[in-house]
């Protein structure tokens, strides 16, 4: 983690909220466009999930981690409180791990 | 100063103190991870006062920590805070016609959850109140749970956890939301599948950059079944 990538981040995410808040506030953003935008998390944090549970560097594997994953879509499935979801995800890989 | 809207200040404040809870909870996961994918205490403190959006700092210390490029991983991160413009040209009535120094303060303020406060409210004097006092307590939350969990990542050590797996749980928690439309649900699957199935193929990193293409399913025509959040 380096400063430069810090302060590039905070730079742009900052430009991005005051792009929309102050800088061009009365502007009508054309529908799809705004629809893209709200999409991004969609690809986006999918696509994190989808790497940070299948994947090791450029190596694709099913390990430990899908156990803790798939509990953790239960969990924010049955709408379980955010502390519950995150400590049985990561309490079963740990687990999973312990024992096997 | 704004003028406040009291009656419904107290209803306002408990509101957002539910949803900060959430944020201190997050907000220490993000610190932990932070650190342990090469974040100094100061620079995780630093990543949530500055850029205080959570996704995108998560996704960024996604990418470094599974080796990925510090340009990749502004990439993703900067193309997930996208949004925030389209929540800020909704906040800018609430923000309009208050002094420069706050309304500048106000943009840092203009994240998924002071949007969802906001927007739950009709007249104009309660959004502001909502909007400033969601705010404050939700950056408050978010910069004490990240200043804990710093601390708490560095002493520990986060493998002996199983947290590497803390990412993708994370993640699945924040998804949730955005899977209501069909359009969000074609975009995660083609976010997921693009993901790793470029995996082999791209430096780590790329195939997360790839993935966002999946946002293009906006173009279509919203479809009768869509409902807006």
């Amino acid at each position: 983690m380096t400063w430069t990538l810090i302060l590039s981040l905070a730079a742009s995410a900052y430009f991005l909220k005051l792009l929309g808040a102050v800088i061009i506030g009365h502007w009508v953003m054309p529908p799809a466009l705004e629809r893209c935008l709200m999409l991004i998390p969609a690809a986006l944090l999918a696509g994190l999930i989808a790497k940070d549970t299948f994947t090791v560097g450029q190596q694709i594997g099913v390990d430990a981690r899908a156990a803790g994953l798939a509990v953790a879509v239960i969990a924010t499935w049955r709408k379980l409180p955010f502390v519950v979801i995150i400590v049985a995800g990561v309490g079963t890989t740990a687990l999973i791990r312990l024992f096997v | 100063m704004h003028h406040f809207s009291a009656p419904h200040a107290r209803r306002l404040i408990s509101a957002s103190l539910m949803i900060g809870v959430a944020f201190v909870i997050f907000g220490l996961s993000f610190g932990v991870l932070a650190v342990s994918a090469g974040a100094s205490v100061l620079q995780a403190c630093a990543m949530s006062l500055l850029i205080f959006t959570g996704a995108s700092q998560m996704s960024a210390v996604s990418v470094i920590a599974t080796g990925g490029s510090a340009a990749s991983a502004f990439g993703g991160a900067v193309l997930l805070s996208g949004r925030n413009a389209v929540y800020g040209l909704a906040m800018a009535p609430v923000l309009r016609g208050g002094s420069l120094p706050s309304r500048l303060l106000g943009a840092q303020w203009v994240i998924d959850e002071t949007t969802a406060v906001v927007s739950a409210e009709s007249d104009a004097a309660t959004r502001r109140t909502a909007f400033w006092i969601s705010g404050a307590i939700l950056y408050a939350s978010w910069n004490i749970g990240t200043f804990l969990g710093a601390l708490l990542g560095s002493s520990i050590n986060p493998s002996d956890f199983g947290l590497d797996v803390a990412f993708p749980v994370m993640f699945t928690a924040m998804v949730a939301s955005h899977l209501r439309t069909k359009a969000g649900r074609y975009a995660a699957l083609f976010g997921a599948v693009a993901a790793v199935a470029l995996a082999p193929f791209m430096p780590v990193g790329l195939p997360i950059l790839v993935a966002a293409f999946g946002m293009l399913f906006g173009l279509a025509p919203q479809s009768s079944d869509e409902v807006t959040a």
